[in-house]
């Protein structure tokens, strides 16, 4: 195991590409929804950079995993919630890391369900590649290949910190 | 009563411990009955959204199988089903004329055929869900919904939601069940789910003539008298009195039994000041409990018909989980051995 990614740097760039993708668009007031449990940690964070006063959202994307019926439900499933009516918003979807892009499918599904938003921009943490879907994230603090048994762990919240892990095989 | 030939844990549960039935309470621990109500926890969430729906059973068949009318049982059924994606099939049989056991094991021929992922069954005779469980063919989920004197699970866990939702915790609550305990397959399963959960007192108040024999034996203590059974309670459950069972002179009349075990604004006042009122309906008004009560501060009696959905929706995708979860445990399993 080791930490071998300093989190500050990858918030920084995150905040960064963020605020730059905000002007573009001329988005003056985003709000912040972390997927659990991960993404959340990075939402808080943002939003204090960002200076973000509404309180972020945070969904359990359990009930829209398209594994159900290999897997079944999620036992420790927790209510999503979103502070907000997401009409006509305009959403920062937050994850901490993104790989095969299904559980963005699966927050976005979620999020639809609460109302149509005016635009959502994806920023991931980390970004490991190896997509099955035509998902892309709009910034990511950093772009990292794993070897096969190579896993990377966000822990947190407090202090947040990025774990390599090597898994036997 | 149908044999139980098997033990309902066996059935009801896979080997890691999932959901795959629910026919009773009995022998789920306290674990797997906090999930249950974590999970419904989520499903109110859900039924506060703009689209209350999410596709968990998306392309799955549930077929709700009535052999003895209910309105709400069922209604809530058709609409959790449906806030999880499934397909409902409502069907409603009156068992009276014909021989049960045939009747029941062609019904269910027929409906397997029709390619059901889910049977939500209510049947008047004790064991019915139990019995089909054994016999459907695998992958199949069975929900028990209501069956003759024996459980009703799905209304004790959205009333143990309920507690939950208003209490916080069942540690060191006074709990009592009034009235109809003898027909009541309700208060079966309450008691077995308030012990389970840590209550610290379960009390039932009735006539002996409404009290099965052995009551004491399901974990609570009997009260006759209902002021002395009021005092510092945190939950009342009223139970509805089910004139339609009842065979010979149970009662000395209606008027009677509201004076002993009626629960009016007097009697309430006995209790613990922040005492809530449960019912799980229809409400005899003037019978088991007076209108000022039922539609008072103190009343959670439509709290109760709301979480009655979301404890749905939590049962259903639970056992739904565990079938395929189990399924494809067990492809996995003949892939290894190369047999598949």
């Amino acid at each position: 195991m080791s930490a071998l990614l300093d989190i500050d740097q990858l918030m920084d760039k995150l905040e960064a590409g963020l605020r730059r993708l905000l002007k573009e668009r001329n988005i003056e007031s985003p709000v912040l929804v972390g997927i659990r449990t991960g993404g959340v940690w990075v939402a808080d964070i943002l939003g204090k950079r960002l200076g973000i006063e509404e309180p972020f959202g945070e969904l359990d994307i359990s009930f829209y995993r398209d594994d159900f019926s290999r897997i079944g439900l999620n036992p420790k499933v927790t209510p999503s919630s979103l502070p907000f009516d997401t009409e006509g918003r305009d959403i920062i979807l937050v994850d901490d890391v993104i790989m095969s892009g299904r559980t963005i499918r699966a927050a976005m599904n979620e999020l639809f369900d609460y109302g149509r938003p005016a635009s959502i921009i994806l920023a991931s943490l980390i970004d490991l590649g190896a997509r099955e879907l035509p998902i892309q994230p709009d910034v990511s603090g950093q772009a990292l290949e794993l070897a096969a048994q190579q896993r990377v762990k966000l822990r947190g919240p407090d202090p947040l910190r990025i774990e390599l892990q090597e898994t036997a095989q | 009563m149908i044999a139980n030939a098997t033990s309902p844990n066996h059935l009801q549960l896979t080997r890691d411990g999932q959901l795959r039935h629910f026919l009773t309470l009995d022998g789920l621990g306290r674990e797997l009955l906090t999930d249950i109500l974590d999970t419904a926890d989520s499903f109110i969430e859900v039924g506060e959204r703009r689209i209350k729906k999410v596709p968990l059973l998306r392309g799955r068949t549930v077929v709700n199988l009535f052999f003895e009318s209910s309105t709400r049982t069922r209604s809530t059924f058709e609409l959790a089903a449906k806030r999880l994606s499934a397909d409902v099939l409502n069907l409603d049989i009156n068992t009276s004329a014909t021989s049960k056991g045939e009747s029941l094991s062609d019904t269910l021929l027929n409906l397997e055929a029709m390619a059901s992922d889910m049977f939500v069954v209510r049947h008047a005779q004790s064991g019915a869900p139990h019995f089909i469980a054994e016999s459907v063919t695998p992958g199949v989920a069975i929900i028990n919904a209501g069956d003759g004197r024996h459980a009703h699970p799905t209304q004790a866990m959205l009333d143990m939601l309920t507690i939950r939702q208003h209490k916080g915790t069942f540690e060191g609550l006074k709990v009592a069940i009034v009235g109809d305990v003898l027909h009541s397959r309700v208060a079966r399963s309450q008691i077995r789910a308030l012990n389970e959960l840590g209550a610290e007192q379960i009390r039932v108040i009735a006539p002996g003539t409404l009290l099965p024999s052995d009551v004491e034996s399901l974990g609570c203590t009997v009260e006759y008298d209902m002021a002395r059974g009021m005092k510092d309670l945190d939950v009342v459950i009223m139970l509805r009195l089910q004139k339609e069972r009842m065979e010979g002179a149970l009662l000395p009349s209606e008027r009677e039994f509201y004076r002993l075990y009626g629960l009016s604004q007097e009697k309430l006042a006995l209790a613990h000041p922040e005492c809530i009122v449960m019912h799980p309906g229809p409400i005899n008004r003037g019978v088991e409990i007076e209108s000022a009560v039922a539609d008072g501060p103190q009343s959670v009696i439509l709290n109760q018909v709301t979480n009655g959905i979301a404890i749905r929706m939590a049962v259903m995708s639970m056992a739904m989980g565990g079938q395929v979860a189990e399924r494809q445990q067990k492809l996995t399993e003949l892939t290894e051995r190369g047999l598949a």
